[in-house]
């Protein structure tokens, strides 16, 4: 599980993120949904420490991310995969190479065990038999599906998407969806997605938070989306400009 | 951005830098692999230019002191001067900043777009989340092949000067072989030498670490990372140029 408590975070006179205060579950997708520039982005980078808050607590499992020194939050990272927007996988190795690399880093797997857990992250992800293929040489649904392997190829606890489903084609984005879904309940890992697609959030957004500028402004689930819309005219204007 | 502000977060970047790899067997494979982009792929151009460089330098100094003129008679120059003149000058500054300068340009510029693409395509990140010192994991492997392999550059652009005035004697009749090899001899110094071995480990640094810290810290797109590798040169020349003269002060300074 993961809190977030009274975060703020400020770009020079901008403020960014206001007052955030989220619970995210394990076990089930938990989605950060709302407009471009609307601070999605940034909570992401905050919670995995890629940008440090100006105010706030983020707490991992009871472990505050603030309160520790270097190592200690490497060591957390280690615990941490992610989906980048733009995948980020290394250019320069094979798609193996790619999700071998956390394993080759932070385990002592021999190569032929480092081999078999490739081999079933690109299984779970229905990749078989691209282990050769550079990143450059497989399309983008393909690419988001590497990047989803990479990241569970380590024992992970927490899983972060930075909009998983950008630039791909609807049925791709379902296959990603269903995929994030059954990842996050077969490994009972807390899941973090961002994204604006609101097809999406329809599906699998079993736990929604709305941020609108900066502020959250509305936390429910797919189920009370319809009510959320009536209550909430940012939120139902988002929806209504999203189809 | 003033240029303490500058200096402060190169500081800040060589502190992470400079850690200790987390997996040993994988820093070497990399730094390894550097090696072979930094030295072996830049091994013919400064074997050509150091050549080139040194038959240049023999005609135009033969010219220079072995021309009649009112103010230097030809007989009172002698010509193992030239060979004194040509080596020395390849040892302290042919070899280890012409050659420097031009590994700035292919290097630096390198080193800079690499890193900076990478960070725009959030791998940096990606090695960050993975719990990875970014900074040490993309820099450091580099920084050691540039220590291993400038400096070994260095030695071959030295010899090969040297060779080119060697070639030069061979075109023109002003000039023996044994008139170069007699000045050389005479003007050589071992002090010379590590002079130019203390240049080459700090250009060779300079060259590595300016061009990764100015490609880490590249923000924005295809454009930026294009001029990360400007700038890295820029920043790379003037400061080998820089240290060339407090070096040549410090060891040589009158």
């Amino acid at each position: 599980m993961i809190e977030v408590q009274g975060l703020h975070k400020s770009f020079a006179d901008r403020k960014v993120l206001n007052d955030i205060n989220i619970t995210f579950e394990p076990g089930k997708p938990n989605l950060v949904i709302g407009a471009s520039g609307s601070g999605k982005s940034v909570l992401l980078k905050c919670l995995v420490g890629l940008l440090q808050p100006d105010e706030g607590n983020i707490i991992y499992d009871s472990r505050y991310l603030g309160h520790m020194d270097y190592k200690s939050r490497q060591d957390l990272r280690r615990e941490i995969g992610m989906l980048f927007q733009n995948n980020a996988l290394f250019d320069s190795l094979t798609v193996e190479e790619n999700i071998e690399f956390p394993l080759k880093m932070f385990s002592e797997l021999s190569p032929s065990d480092r081999l078999d857990r490739v081999n079933e992250c690109l299984k779970k992800v229905n990749l078989e038999n691209s282990n050769h293929k550079y990143p450059s040489e497989i399309s983008g649904g393909m690419k988001k599906r590497v990047g989803i392997a990479r990241a569970i190829a380590l024992p992970i606890k927490y899983l972060f998407c930075d909009e998983p489903n950008s630039g791909l084609d609807p049925l791709t984005s379902r296959v990603i969806d269903d995929l994030l879904v059954q990842i996050t309940q077969d490994l009972n890992i807390t899941t973090v997605i961002n994204s604006h697609d609101m097809k999406t959030v329809a599906d699998i957004g079993h736990k929604i938070i709305f941020i609108y500028k900066g502020e959250v402004s509305w936390i429910g689930s797919n189920a009370n989306l319809t009510h959320g819309y009536s209550e909430n005219p940012a939120l139902s204007a988002f929806f209504k400009a999203s189809f | 951005m003033s240029f303490f502000t500058e200096l402060g977060r190169f500081a800040i970047f060589m502190r992470f830098v400079l850690k200790r790899p987390q997996k040993w067997s994988v820093f070497w494979k990399i730094t390894f692999r550097e090696m072979h982009n930094i030295g072996i792929e830049s091994l013919l151009v400064v074997m050509l230019i150091a050549t080139f460089t040194g038959a240049v330098t023999t005609i135009q100094t033969a010219n220079q002191l072995l021309t009649p003129s009112d103010l230097f008679p030809t007989q009172l120059i002698p010509k193992f001067v030239v060979g004194a003149v040509v080596s020395t000058s390849s040892i302290l500054e042919l070899a280890p900043t012409v050659t420097c300068l031009v590994l700035a340009g292919k290097i630096g510029a390198n080193i800079a777009s690499e890193i900076g693409n990478k960070k725009i395509s959030e791998q940096i990140d990606a090695y960050e989340v993975m719990g990875i010192n970014s900074a040490s994991f993309v820099a450091l492997p580099k920084i050691i092949a540039g220590l291993v392999m400038i400096p070994s550059l260095i030695i071959v652009a030295n010899f090969l000067l040297i060779y080119g005035g060697v070639l030069a004697t061979q075109f023109t009749t002003a000039l023996t072989f044994d008139d170069l090899v007699e000045g050389a001899r005479m003007v050589f110094h071992y002090d010379y030498v590590k002079i130019m071995m203390i240049k080459g480990f700090i250009f060779a640094f300079l060259i590595t670490s300016l061009s990764s810290f100015q490609g880490y810290y590249t923000e924005g797109g295809a454009l930026e990372v294009g001029e990360a590798g400007t700038k890295a040169v820029t920043k790379i020349c003037i400061a080998i140029l820089f240290f060339d003269l407090v070096i040549a002060q410090i060891f040589l300074g009158l």
